[in-house]
């Protein structure tokens, strides 16, 4: 085992340097726009992998991402909006607010933070629910968060929303926690905790007897996911640089649904394909849709898309394994396999 | 009338039936014993259609002296229509319709109106114990009311062969008297009768043929009277030697 | 605030709960038949909505062949709903068939948006329908009135058929145990298409009234009315109509004196109340108040 294992070390390291000097010549390189695609994606990337781990790895269907980036957002907004423009747009926050301006990185961690105690909150009444009852549950809090954020014109200037944010959202930024994110769920999917995940989802009645705390265990799971949205959120917000409640809405949630379940609900590898492949046929509709005056046709295709994989491959590109090179050890057992035709 | 011929049957990945072998002629009462998770519920499912069979043939004579049809392959709503009734285990009645609309449920697929009101009649006749409930919901009757419900509900669809799983399931030991009485009288009116049973005892003494599964296979068969009388028979299902 | 402010508001809220309760019950039914949350419930009263506008074009069709054409459409819409994404999502998880129905909606709306851009259009009745009809303290239009009548008629047809027909004895045998209804001899395929077939109507009449009720339509619309449905559905017990029936207008009045007797800051939060309301009755309530217990498969 020691062998491989420094092997795949040393393959690790290789593939940081050359991916911390392929973002040093993408910069150098290529244009804004397509610089802000690669930033996209990353932020779906650590989007889609957050939410396996708290749809895939636990069942816990959630439809309350966006709301969770939502909150992520705009906390890391108000923190780093500079003085002069947080007095000009929210002229009533409370004093010990409107004097701090943080850098990004703190402002992002509260941001993680607080969406992650929100979900803990929140976590106490809704996972008390199941299935689809959970789904609409989770809608509703999305909803809720709209509202509020709507109305709480002195925290969030309400419906007119923040602009003019500093655009500090770069690729030095988006790839590490993107890569901090696939690390987090990959030393949770092969922990004890994150096979107590599987147990919960496979069946929650024998992970209970086994004496696995259901309760701790899907906050947990929540928590965790949330807390990745809320930097998201963050890193959104300082991409576009504005920020508005309708940013993080029903159809995002629905996006990076897709995204998991096109790569397969509980495969971290998968999420990182869906996640990729969903941003860049979005980026490739869009020019489509504004030239040929074809609004929502992407998300037609999108859902279809979705439809069609429900129907004929549910279990997505990569069930919920990880490919062979990638995985430390065996993959656990489960019983959904990527080619069940093949009897694998 | 019922030929079954080297039936493989999986529920999801599970392989419940290793190559089953049986026959039902007509007006016999035939019983299928074992023990829990031999398969027996197994094979009334894939008579009746609720589960498709892997390989084998499932062969049925919808007239007395017509060429058999293949099942296995037919739809569950088409095999009743040929005359054949599975009442499922657990009694299988619909406990918020009322006592009356699961007997006329039985005769879903008739169309002689005035024939089915007779035979609902001669039904409540056999069990009056429904005229009694007539209109409430099914779902207050006592178990060994259900279990006459149930079967009432078959008879309403005068079928040739009847098919019953664990009927005496949660019943009271002076209730299965009764109701093994009442499934002698039906068989003695000419329905055919196919009986999935526990009770071992019972089922020997009502049946006229019988076969003793294990795991997935039939381990014997023959005639009742000689089963019963067999001494591996005896120990395994009967209580030991008397 | 006197009385008879609140009798107006409890009028509104009857006339808002009609329409809940119509296409509350459409998503009862479905969900009592096959476990799952049509989520494109809603979506089908705005195409009702579109259908009514494009109907009303052509001058010389009477008012009553469109309200006829319109349950047909819904009833059409439903059945391709059912045939091409709920049927070959039968026997898998709860979840996978939620998803697919949320995709299904987002499909509808999308092409709405594709077919008939996301520009509201202006939706008006006839003009004897906007008569104002004083009755009292309370007034309403003739279109309100209208609609409460044809809710009413509708719900009786609908008990009519579902408790005296051979039909809706199918339908209630499916809703209570598929296999067993296979039995009886009864195509579940088709008692789970009527089952769409009469509720995705009742939610298309309920896009015509929607259109004439609030006057303006948009291919989003139907994101509101079915949330609305859902939660009127699970305040009344899913799978019961006469559930739905109540759900939807006790969330209509709920609604309206939430608005009318508040002040009017709150106004605002009636969505966030909405569903809170919901998230609480799911945890606390989750068989509503009419429903039956549901039982936890071991």
């Amino acid at each position: 085992m020691m062998p491989n294992d420094n092997r795949r070390l040393i393959l690790l390291l290789f593939a940081i340097a050359a991916g911390a000097a392929g973002i040093g010549l993408m910069r150098g390189m290529l244009n804004d726009y397509l610089l802000s695609i690669f930033n996209f994606v990353g932020i779906y990337i650590i989007l889609a992998v957050s939410l396996n781990i708290t749809n895939g790895f636990t069942g816990l269907f959630s439809l309350g991402h966006p709301a969770f980036m939502a909150i992520g957002g705009y906390v890391t907004a108000i923190l780093t909006l500079p003085l002069m423009r947080k007095s000009m747009f929210l002229p009533d926050l409370p004093a010990w607010l409107a004097v701090v301006e943080l850098p990004l990185l703190p402002a992002l961690v509260i941001g993680g933070m607080l969406a992650a105690l929100t979900a803990m909150l929140i976590g106490l009444p809704v996972l008390r629910l199941r299935g689809h009852y959970l789904a609409v549950a989770t809608m509703g809090f999305l909803i809720i968060v709209q509202v509020l954020i709507t109305n709480g014109d002195r925290f969030t200037r309400g419906p007119l929303g923040l602009n003019g944010l500093p655009a500090m959202t770069t690729l030095w930024w988006v790839y590490p926690w993107v890569l901090l994110t696939i690390y987090t769920a990959w030393k949770i999917k092969f922990s004890s905790f994150g096979r107590s995940l599987l147990a919960i989802r496979e069946n929650e009645m024998a992970a209970q007897a086994l004496g696995i705390n259901l309760f701790f265990s899907r906050i947990g799971a929540l928590a965790i996911g949330a807390f990745f949205a809320g930097i998201a959120g963050g890193l959104w917000a300082h991409l576009i640089t504005a920020i508005t409640p309708g940013s993080f809405s029903l159809i995002m949630a629905f996006y990076i649904v897709v995204m998991v379940v096109v790569g397969g609900s509980g495969s971290i590898t998968g999420s990182i394909a869906g996640a990729i492949i969903v941003s860049l046929l979005t980026e490739v509709f869009r020019p489509i849709e504004e030239a040929l005056n074809v609004y929502g046709m992407g998300e037609v295709v999108m859902a279809l898309i979705l439809i069609l994989i429900l129907v004929f491959r549910p279990e997505g590109l990569f069930g919920d394994r990880e490919p062979a090179i990638f995985s430390p050890r065996p993959n656990f057992p489960t019983g959904r396999a990527p080619n069940k035709i093949k009897g694998e | 009338m019922l030929n079954i011929d080297n039936l493989h049957v999986y529920r999801g990945k599970t392989y419940v039936l290793k190559g089953v072998d049986l026959h039902v002629n007509a007006g016999e009462i035939v019983a299928l014993i074992g023990a829990n998770g031999a398969g027996k519920t197994t094979v009334l499912r894939a008579i009746s259609g609720l589960l498709r069979p892997q390989n084998g043939h499932i062969q049925f004579q919808t007239a007395p002296h017509s060429d058999p049809i293949d099942l296995s392959a037919l739809p569950a709503e088409k095999i009743v229509s040929h005359g054949i009734c599975h009442c499922p285990e657990g009694r299988g009645i619909f406990a918020r319709l009322t006592v009356r609309e699961n007997l006329m449920l039985g005769a879903y697929l008739r169309r002689d109106t005035p024939q089915i009101q007779r035979d609902r009649d001669e039904i409540t006749d056999l069990f009056p114990i429904l005229k009694t409930r007539f209109g409430q919901t099914a779902g207050n009757l006592s178990g060994g009311e259900q279990e006459m419900l149930a079967i009432g509900r078959a008879l309403m669809s005068r079928p040739r062969l009847l098919m019953l799983d664990e009927p005496s399931l949660g019943l009271a030991p002076v209730v299965v008297q009764t109701l093994f009485e009442t499934l002698r009288k039906i068989n003695r009116r000419g329905v055919t009768l196919l009986l999935v049973e526990q009770n071992a005892v019972m089922a020997l003494e009502l049946s006229d043929r019988a076969y003793v599964m294990e795991t997935g296979r039939i381990a014997l068969s023959g005639s009742s009277n000689d089963l019963a009388a067999n001494d591996a028979v005896r120990r395994a299902y009967l209580g030991g030697r008397r | 605030m006197n009385s008879g402010y609140v009798l107006q508001q409890i009028v509104n809220g009857l006339i808002l709960g009609s329409m809940y309760a119509l296409v509350a019950i459409g998503f009862s039914m479905i969900y009592g038949i096959i476990r799952l949350i049509n989520f494109a419930h809603g979506d089908i009263v705005m195409i009702g909505a579109f259908a009514t506008l494009g109907l009303m074009q052509l001058k010389q069709v009477p008012f009553f062949v469109i309200a006829l054409a319109v349950l047909g459409c819904g009833a059409m819409v439903g059945m391709v709903i059912e045939r091409g994404a709920f049927r070959p999502m039968r026997g898998a998880p709860q979840v996978t068939g939620f998803i697919a129905s949320l995709a299904v909606s987002i499909m509808i709306q999308n092409l709405g948006i594709l077919f008939l851009t996301a520009q509201p259009r202006n939706f008006s009745f006839p003009a004897y329908m906007q008569r104002l009809i004083h009755w009292g303290p309370v007034s309403f239009r003739v279109v309100d009135a209208a609609i409460i009548v044809t809710t009413v008629l509708l719900m009786l047809m609908l008990l009519a058929i579902v408790y005296r027909t051979r039909l809706g004895v199918a339908m209630r045998a499916t809703a209570e145990n598929m296999d067993v209804a296979r039995l009886m001899g009864i195509n579940i395929n088709r008692a789970i298409w009527a089952t769409f077939a009469i509720g995705s109507a009742l939610a298309g009449i309920a896009g015509l009234m929607w259109g004439g009720k609030f006057g303006q339509i948009d291919p989003l619309l139907g994101y509101v009315p079915g949330l609305k449905a859902f939660i009127a559905a699970v305040i009344g017990g899913v799978g019961s109509i006469s559930g739905a029936m109540l759900g939807g207008f006790l969330l209509g009045l709920a609604e309206v004196l939430f608005v009318g007797l508040l002040p009017p800051i709150y106004a605002a939060y009636r969505d966030a109340f909405v569903f809170s309301t919901l998230i609480v009755m799911l945890l606390l309530l989750p068989n509503g108040l009419l429903g039956r217990a549901s039982e936890e498969r071991a």
